[in-house]
């Protein structure tokens, strides 16, 4: 029926929902206030900026959780980056940011894991798996000679 | 025979590594991130007021003796809105509600009190997220409940529904 009316020249009802969904803000709500002054705006001091940005690539997005906060565009992600970088040109180290960090969120929001005895398997599995290789490839070349 | 074995090992390899894939596809992991300030003392912080009208919120008045509600919400948030009949209802039995609001406008603050309800003392406004991040809070609406001495108790990550509300005064009993 609605197909044999949007034929006719009236917008179907399926053509109508299309329009209000593509009209309609998305459930993903986002404040009003415009971004932090410091989320996209480079640091004067171009070795404190190279120190900062170096950073926001290690700290994960607490929102969209697979990406740094230097990819995303998420709110929270700019008050991130605005933080990183004020922190670091008040002096601190990026150390002692990604610190103050970890101890709010764990571990979990730096991307750079610490060696303790929950991920020695992740550090020790690329050597295990290296030398198994070299392993494997020994007693291959071996048998051809 | 043991060279019919080794032939089979991609296969299960293969196996168990979809096998893997979808149980995982099937459970994904939780992505709530909790603070881990649990347990600690509440981090200092002073806020200005969000509403002109309106006491502020700041860390020292949480080591006055009583426990508390540090609600964070904001104006621009729909599970907020889901969230006030209940914090209405926790101000009813005697809960003390303080509140920061996150990047907000006073106007806009003004407008959701008027149209959800106001449970709160007093209510501190966070321009840029920076106390949000110094509680190790990830998003809107949290609830921390804050004993007498001011040390941090409980984390409440999303809105508190009516299912939760048993949960919530539980910590506020054991804050005591």
């Amino acid at each position: 029926m609605s197909g044999a009316r949007s034929q006719s020249g009236r917008p179907s009802t399926t053509v109508l929902y299309a329009i209000l969904i593509a009209l309609a803000a998305p459930a993903f709500a986002d404040s009003n206030l415009p971004p932090s002054v410091w989320a996209d705006r480079q640091l004067p001091d171009a070795r404190q900026e190279a120190q900062a940005t170096a950073l926001m690539h290690e700290i994960r997005c607490l929102v969209c959780q697979g990406q740094s906060v230097a990819d995303s565009d998420a709110e929270l992600a700019g008050d991130m980056r605005a933080l990183i970088r004020q922190r670091i040109a008040a002096g601190e180290k990026p150390s002692d940011v990604r610190a103050w960090l970890v101890e709010r969120y764990g571990d979990w929001v730096s991307f750079d894991p610490p060696v303790k005895p929950l991920t020695w398997p992740l550090w020790a599995a690329p050597i295990i798996i290296l030398l198994a290789g070299g392993l494997l490839a020994a007693r291959k070349l071996r048998r051809r000679k | 025979m043991k060279g019919r074995l080794l032939l089979a090992v991609p296969l299960l390899l293969l196996a168990a590594f979809a096998g893997v894939a979808l149980w995982r596809l099937s459970s994904p992991p939780d992505t709530v991130i909790r603070s881990r300030l649990e347990g600690q003392t509440l981090p200092q912080f002073s806020l200005p007021a969000a509403l002109p009208d309106r006491p502020t919120v700041t860390s020292a008045e949480f080591a006055d003796g009583q426990p508390k509600l540090l609600n964070v919400f904001a104006s621009w948030c729909v599970p907020c809105i889901a969230e006030a009949p209940v914090l209405l209802e926790l101000k009813r039995r005697g809960v003390r509600i303080e509140a920061i609001a996150i990047r907000d406008r006073p106007e806009d603050i003004a407008a959701f009190l008027d149209r959800h309800g106001d449970p709160f003392l007093g209510i501190g406004s966070d321009l840029d997220s920076k106390v949000q991040m110094t509680l190790g809070s990830s998003g809107v609406p949290e609830s921390f409940v804050v004993d007498g001495r001011g040390t941090i108790r409980y984390q409440h990550v999303g809105p508190i529904m009516p299912q939760d509300m048993a949960t919530v005064l539980a910590e506020m009993e054991k804050a005591k």
